[in-house]
């Protein structure tokens, strides 16, 4: 009927919104539920981390890249210390080496238990959310005994890790993949995943198929739930990863398009069975010896020159760029974000007109942003 | 009923004669809604040798004014008890203690809240349309209130039992609507307005189905009396409405779920969608308004509830007829009859309060559902299904000549 004639609505959501997972706005123009153009608008939460690594020396950095993925600092720590360690040549101890990928894998399971969670949440169902936080609760405490913090760890630095691990806590790691695999990730498949009201609400909603992915610069499970194989981890090994035997879960389209936010959040729950078998392989193969380089934790100054490296984080690609000019300080440093790049694809998924309201917390929820990183 | 019952009240003032003898003399039931009552009051009066001086209108008065406080302070206390067995069961459902500081296991909680909420500031927003913004709690809440009417608690035990009482029931639960609306629309607030625009929807395209599985009981019993629909699921518990036919019992499941939406329960909470719109209709409210809306909340919930007991689940009847005769003989004394009474009622009210609890376990297990798919729902299953049904339930009627699946009473 094209007599009757809908007004449309400027609706402003956020940057303070239940859903928008921080502070993070976007003004969508709708008609009735329906979302006919989004703008994204970000920059509430930037701290100048770029900057700001200017003026401290290389060791100082470490903690702030903690607060840029606040959810995934493991992978940050090490994708910074990687990358220092890759400018000054070093060679981190065998032992180091497991222990941070151990780490980087309980950390990107409590990532992804806090995607899976709070997704669970932006679509109306409460009860994933308090599981996802009893279970994450495991991973923090292990990590509180390891080095005290449960958020911002700093934990994994230049030369190494700072604390070692001991039996105990290689116990706790190893009981948690007993208590985590298989029931517990079964449990959410019951619970959540395979539930109709859920494959409903996302399977066709937000469909990224994967050339605009692509050129998007989306990377992580987001890239992965369009079908792509691309895994850091397996494309380009990065610490000991050639060592492991794991597979990379993409979206396969099962419950609706490929690309969807089902085969997105899919692709989280499979990595995270992927990420209990690598540490079970780590632990299986801990060596023992020195967990650090001491003469690399008092200080370091790499040699003149610029590097570039990137680490497999739970968002995606964590980069770091390096520039030294041979002093205690880096010259630049220059962060890729993987939230970033993967919110930039939002209006694009937004602004077709088949999207709804509701449709809208669904996708950005699939994405799985931090804007701590978006920000940085 | 209410009409004959006031111009009896009216009749027995002006002759002075008992209510009870006008309402004999004019063809009403004496044992029904505030009559009742003034004659159970009088019958103890006269069992206790106290005799009572009052006209009868001035008794009914006070009668309905204390049956009114008496559903009233039922609903305020239900609501405390809810909004505790909220948080329990969605605790324990989240491997959670909920609250456990005031009070056993945090049983005071609600009342601290309670207060708490009083003694918050009452914000009005300064664009916000003062008197509707004022007005619509209040209208949403006495919606919920009006159909408490002809609702029983137990037998005997009701407001006023209604000749439409299924009817009223229906027709009277808009008026919450129209308070949803009024909030919604003078908060002056975006996300205010979509909560609005979605509870019209939602609400007005749900009575649909509720409306044809009351329907299709009332052809059962052939009243719209919630009392006469109760008793006439006496006996075992086979003659419950849900087991009287199998379309009877679709039906009853469709009437569960399409209660859930009209009293606006995951899954079907999309009005309040706090992930979506932050908290609906009622996000610019504060402090007690804000509590009367939640107080709806929950009286709602306790109402589709019993009305489901009521038409669906053999009312107070326990089902076992052992346990309902007590207090149903001719020659029971008053506290054999009180005893049965208040059995009913705890029955009654435990199947309602079971009922509400399932509520809260679907509403802590399942995600929300999308506006399409919610009217999906709505027009394209649950309103097929249930005419179907109706016409089903009928034709079996018709053919059983008023005999259920496990047949008569």
């Amino acid at each position: 009927m094209p007599d009757i004639k809908t007004e449309e609505m400027l609706l402003n959501m956020g940057p303070q919104h239940p859903s928008t997972h921080g502070v993070f706005r976007v003004v969508i123009r709708t008609d009735g539920e329906m979302v006919l153009e989004s703008e994204s608008h970000i920059g509430y939460l930037h701290r100048c981390f770029e900057k700001v690594a200017e003026n401290n020396n290389y060791l100082q950095v470490v903690p702030y890249t903690d607060r840029m993925d606040y959810l995934c600092a493991m992978a940050n720590n090490l994708g910074y210390a990687e990358t220092v360690e890759k400018l000054m040549k070093l060679q981190v101890p065998e032992r180091a080496e497991h222990i941070r990928v151990i780490v980087a894998e309980l950390n990107r399971i409590a990532s992804h238990l806090m995607a899976f969670g709070t997704y669970g949440m932006d679509l109306g169902a409460v009860t994933p959310f308090l599981y996802a936080f009893r279970d994450r609760e495991m991973i923090l405490k292990i990590f509180e005994k390891l080095c005290g913090q449960r958020l911002n760890y700093s934990y994994v630095r230049v030369g190494g890790v700072t604390f070692d691990m001991t039996d105990e806590i290689l116990a706790d790691v190893e009981r948690f993949c007993e208590y985590f695999e298989p029931a517990i990730l079964d449990e959410y498949d019951q619970l959540l995943s395979y539930n109709g009201i859920f494959i409903s609400r996302t399977a066709n909603v937000g469909v990224l198929p994967v050339d605009l992915a692509v050129n998007y610069g989306v990377t992580g499970p987001s890239l992965r739930g369009s079908g792509l194989k691309r895994d850091l981890r397996k494309d380009e090994p990065y610490s000991i990863y050639d060592r492991f035997e794991f597979d990379i879960p993409v979206g396969s389209g099962e419950m609706g398009t490929l690309g969807d936010c089902w085969d997105r959040y899919m692709v989280r729950i499979r990595e995270m069975r992927q990420s209990v078998k690598i540490v079970r392989q780590a632990l299986r193969h801990l060596p023992s010896g020195d967990f650090c380089d001491k003469k690399a934790f008092r200080g370091v100054k790499p040699p003149k020159g610029e590097v570039y490296h990137k680490i497999e984080g739970a968002r995606g690609e964590v980069g770091f760029y390096l520039v030294s000019d041979g002093t205690t300080k880096p010259y630049r440093v220059k962060a890729r974000g993987p939230s970033f790049s993967n919110i930039s694809v939002l209006d694009a998924l937004t602004s077709r007109g088949d999207c709804m309201v509701a449709d809208m917390v669904a996708i950005i929820g699939s994405l799985d942003i931090v804007m701590g990183e978006v920000d940085r | 009923m209410s009409f004959e019952f006031f111009t009896s009240a009216l009749l027995a003032s002006m002759t002075g004669a008992t209510v009870e003898e006008v309402a004999r003399e004019h063809g009403t039931i004496p044992e029904q809604g505030g009559i009742y009552l003034e004659a159970g009051i009088r019958q103890i009066c006269d069992a206790m040798g106290v005799t009572l001086l009052v006209p009868g209108w001035l008794l009914i008065t006070a009668m309905l004014l204390i049956v009114c406080l008496l559903v009233f302070g039922f609903i305020n206390v239900f609501a405390l008890f809810a909004v505790w067995l909220e948080r329990k069961v969605s605790a324990h459902m989240q491997c959670r203690l909920g609250p456990m500081e005031v009070g056993f296991h945090g049983a005071l909680q609600t009342i601290a809240d309670g207060i708490k909420l009083t003694a918050k500031e009452d914000i009005i927003p300064r664009l916000a349309d003062k008197p509707l913004f004022i007005l619509a709690p209040i209208i949403v809440f006495a919606g919920v209130l009006m159909r408490f009417v002809p609702l029983p608690f137990g037998q005997r035990l009701v407001a006023s039992d209604l000749d439409l009482g299924l009817f009223y029931v229906a027709a009277v639960g808009s008026v919450e609507v129209i308070g949803v609306i009024m909030a919604g629309w003078a908060s002056n607030n975006k996300w205010s307005l979509f909560g609005t625009i979605r509870t019209a929807t939602q609400m007005v395209s749900y009575e649909v189905p509720i409306g044809s599985a009351f329907v299709a009981v009332i052809a059962c019993v052939g009243s719209f009396s919630l009392h006469e629909i109760v008793q006439s699921q006496s006996g075992w518990f086979t003659q419950w409405f849900c087991l009287r036919n199998p379309f009877l019992f679709v039906l009853a499941i469709i009437y569960l779920v399409a209660s859930l939406a009209g009293c606006k329960r995951a899954p079907f909470d999309l009005p309040e969608a706090e992930s979506e719109l932050v908290s609906g209709f009622h996000t610019e409210y504060s402090g007690m308004r804000f509590a009367l809306f939640f107080l709806a909340e929950y009286a709602a919930m306790y109402l589709v509830s019993a009305v489901a007991v009521v038409i669906f689940f053999g009312g107070w009847w326990s089902g076992i007829p052992y346990l309902d005769e007590i207090g149903l003989g001719a020659r029971d004394s008053l506290a054999v009859e009180t005893a049965g009474l208040l059995i009913k009622a705890g029955v009654l009210v435990s199947k309602s309060i079971f009922l509400v609890f399932v509520q809260m376990w679907v509403r802590w297990t399942l995600p929300r559902v999308r506006l399409d798919q919610m009217m999906h729902i709505c027009w394209k299953v649950l309103l097929p299904i249930s005419l179907a049904c109706l016409v089903g339930s009928t034709l079996w009627e018709l053919m059983a000549g008023g005999s259920g699946l496990f047949g008569l009473a």
